[in-house]
């Protein structure tokens, strides 16, 4: 019991993480249609520029974390938008995808180019106490990258669903045309999109870099295993990223220890083929119409 | 004018028609990027500048050494075609790569070629494929394995012990060796954990090791593995010895795990902190040139470096049959060749010998706790 319990706790704490990613793959399918295939390479960087806030210009770890966060909005969020998705979005969906697949190949060989190949340490936020809870050893770090993330998360949905900009940013992401002539800024609205994006990838980059060390590869497990979760929850649902990355970092954890350590890595893709033949729009997405 | 301009000309076509002169090439292909990039940048950093002492020395044989590297990607297929690329750019030897899983693949087109090639791999299979031109610059993992067994068995008094191994040609290499071991001397295996080739989570690994009742856990994976597998052992406060090979406690996990390597064990071919005054300067010199410590790898690729200059003197050209003929039963010492830090023996198969150490990390560097003779 005291291991199933670990298991479970662990695998919310990584499944919080792949959630924040995964809701960024949710955030952009609703401002731009599209998919970005950068989303991976959007959680490795920011934990580069902690550490070029650390080693290069000597800040604190807090500070650093605030330089990368402003970084971060200006690089992946704003420049994003206007380097990439607005030039590219006139001419349809699939050469933005194609951009964006561009794009992560270019941070990530940015990031080997100018600070190695080699993966960094990269320091714990938390301070690595652990708590003896009916048998199970539960880590302080696991507790709070759990507690942030869902905070992070739940902020999210109670500004959407709470505030005029949230409620906003949902007009423009369900039509528009309608929203602007309501008189919402919709360009606006849209650029925030992309910020809140850019900003939720830099907390789980903080969060997940000192698990799997800071290196320009991150991208390619993270990308594929939060992209796995936004369609498992529902890709134009948040909370639907939510429930797929909490879920997929359970399975991986049990399919590990109770299924096969060899095969644990299929175990996301088996459920991804499971939900997309009996509920192609995810857990709790909304089925969407297409016209031809 | 005209004159003039066809004397040029043809004192130029002159000048372009001769070859180079007083220049050998070596190859150095090596994981420079891709999850091996951590051995291979110390593996290349230390052949690079073995042969720039080398070179300022007067070179091998009177001749400057040109030392060209290729990034094999940690990728065996891309690894294979620059092997490929260093024999048509006309290398007499060749360095690398550190992966076993490459190496097993690329030594062929070397052997093929006849070219020489000294590996920093340490699988087991790569000297038992009879192939005459593979060299060891560190013993295989069949030769370090009864080594660090007998120590679990004999000094640590292990008698079950959890296996945490990379599932890649390299693990497999090692783990093969350390089970045939474990049997010899009685250790019972109570969980045995086979992990990806950059795998990031090793949460569910460290908990099935440490609720499986062993006395010991034994990581073979490779560098960044093996500190992911550390944080999170001290992350779950795992609270049993966890032994393994150079790759659990070289110095880039060290600086990866931080204070999550502490404790950890193991045995090594080679380490900076031997006590022995030739790796000192070597590791001294290394720190200022790039500004890290040095791992194994670093020291492997040194030696390379300086083996292949010595052997290549004996021999007395860059003849790559002769130098591979020459390999096989010599045996190095430092009297005669200063570079390769400690004496060194090949055996037919071009496995390696020599003395090594169990080392614990203290402080955040290695601890020399036994030194073990050649096997």
């Amino acid at each position: 019991m005291a291991e199933f319990l670990q298991l479970i706790l662990s695998g919310l704490a990584a499944g919080s993480i792949y959630a924040l990613a995964a809701v960024g793959f949710t955030l952009l399918w609703q401002a731009s249609q599209t998919i970005n295939f950068a989303q991976g390479e959007f959680v490795m960087l920011p934990a580069f520029f902690v550490l070029v806030g650390m080693t290069v210009l000597g800040l604190p770890l807090w500070t650093s974390i605030a330089f990368a966060l402003v970084l971060s909005l200006i690089v992946l969020g704003l420049m994003f938008k206007k380097l990439v998705v607005e030039p590219m979005l006139p001419h349809g969906t699939l050469p933005l995808v194609i951009a964006t697949i561009a794009l992560g190949v270019l941070l990530k060989e940015s990031v080997k180019e100018f600070y190695g190949a080699t993966a960094q340490p990269f320091p714990a936020i938390f301070p690595q106490t652990v708590y003896n809870v009916a048998g199970a050893s539960i880590s302080l770090q696991d507790i709070g990258n759990l507690t942030v993330s869902m905070l992070a998360i739940v902020g999210l949905q109670l500004f959407l669903g709470r505030t005029r900009t949230g409620r906003c940013m949902q007009a423009t992401a369900q039509n528009p045309n309608v929203a602007e002539i309501l008189g919402v800024n919709v360009k606006r609205m849209v650029l925030y999109t992309f910020l809140i994006n850019a900003a939720l990838a830099t907390v789980a980059s903080v969060l997940i870099s000192p698990i799997y060390l800071a290196k320009f590869s991150n991208g390619e497990t993270l990308g594929l295993v939060a992209f796995i979760a936004a369609i498992v929850g529902g890709f134009n649902q948040i909370r639907g990223a939510l429930v797929g990355g909490l879920l997929i970092g359970v399975i991986d954890n049990l399919s590990a220890v109770y299924i096969s350590a060899q095969y644990r890595s299929a175990m996301p893709l088996i459920l991804l083929i499971i939900i997309i033949l009996v509920r192609p729009q995810g857990l709790l997405g909304t089925s969407e119409g297409r016209s031809v | 004018m005209l004159r003039t301009f066809l004397g040029a000309t043809a004192v130029a076509l002159v000048l372009s028609a001769i070859p180079a002169l007083g220049e050998v090439k070596v190859g150095s292909i090596i994981e420079l990027s891709g999850p091996g990039a951590a051995a291979g940048t110390n593996f290349h950093d230390g052949v690079k500048m073995g042969f720039e002492e080398i070179n300022a020395a007067g070179g091998v044989l009177g001749e400057q050494v040109q030392l060209s590297e290729y990034d094999s990607q940690t990728d065996p297929q891309v690894s294979r075609a620059m092997v490929q690329k260093a024999i048509d750019d006309g290398v007499y030897v060749i360095t690398g790569t550190v992966f076993s899983s490459s190496t097993v693949v690329n030594m062929l087109v070397a052997q093929q070629a006849g070219i020489p090639q000294f590996t920093g791999s340490e699988a087991p299979s790569i000297t038992q494929k009879g192939n005459p031109y593979i060299f060891r610059t560190t013993f295989g993992a069949q030769k370090g394995m009864p080594k660090v067994v007998k120590y679990m068995a004999e000094e640590m008094g292990v008698k079950k012990v959890a296996i945490v191994w990379a599932n890649t040609e390299f693990g497999k290499g090692g783990y093969g060796a350390f089970m045939d071991e474990a049997r010899n001397y009685g250790i019972e295996i109570v969980a045995d954990l086979p992990t990806e080739q950059a795998q990031t989570d090793f949460s569910a690994d460290v908990l099935k090791a440490k609720n499986s009742g062993a006395d010991a856990v034994f990581v073979y994976l490779t560098e960044e593995e093996s500190a992911r597998f550390l944080r999170e052992a001290q992350k779950q406060s795992i609270g049993l010895p966890l032994v393994g090979e150079t790759t659990l406690i070289g110095a880039k996990v060290i600086q990866l795990a931080g204070d999550a390597a502490s404790g950890a064990m193991g045995h090594v071919g080679l380490t900076a902190d031997a006590g022995i005054p030739a790796i000192t300067e070597m590791v001294d010199r290394f720190k200022a040139k790039y500004n890290y410590t040095p791992d194994h790898n670093a020291i492997k690729g040194y030696t390379a470096a300086w083996t292949i200059k010595c052997v290549t003197e004996m021999v007395g050209s860059t003849d790559s049959q002769a130098i591979a003929d020459k390999m096989h039963g010599l045996t190095l010492t430092t009297d005669e060749c200063p570079g390769v830090l400690m004496d060194a023996t090949w055996d037919e198969t071009g496995e390696m010998s020599r003395e090594s150490f169990f080392v614990e990390v203290e402080n955040g560097k290695q601890t020399v706790k036994a030194i073990l003779p050649p096997n």
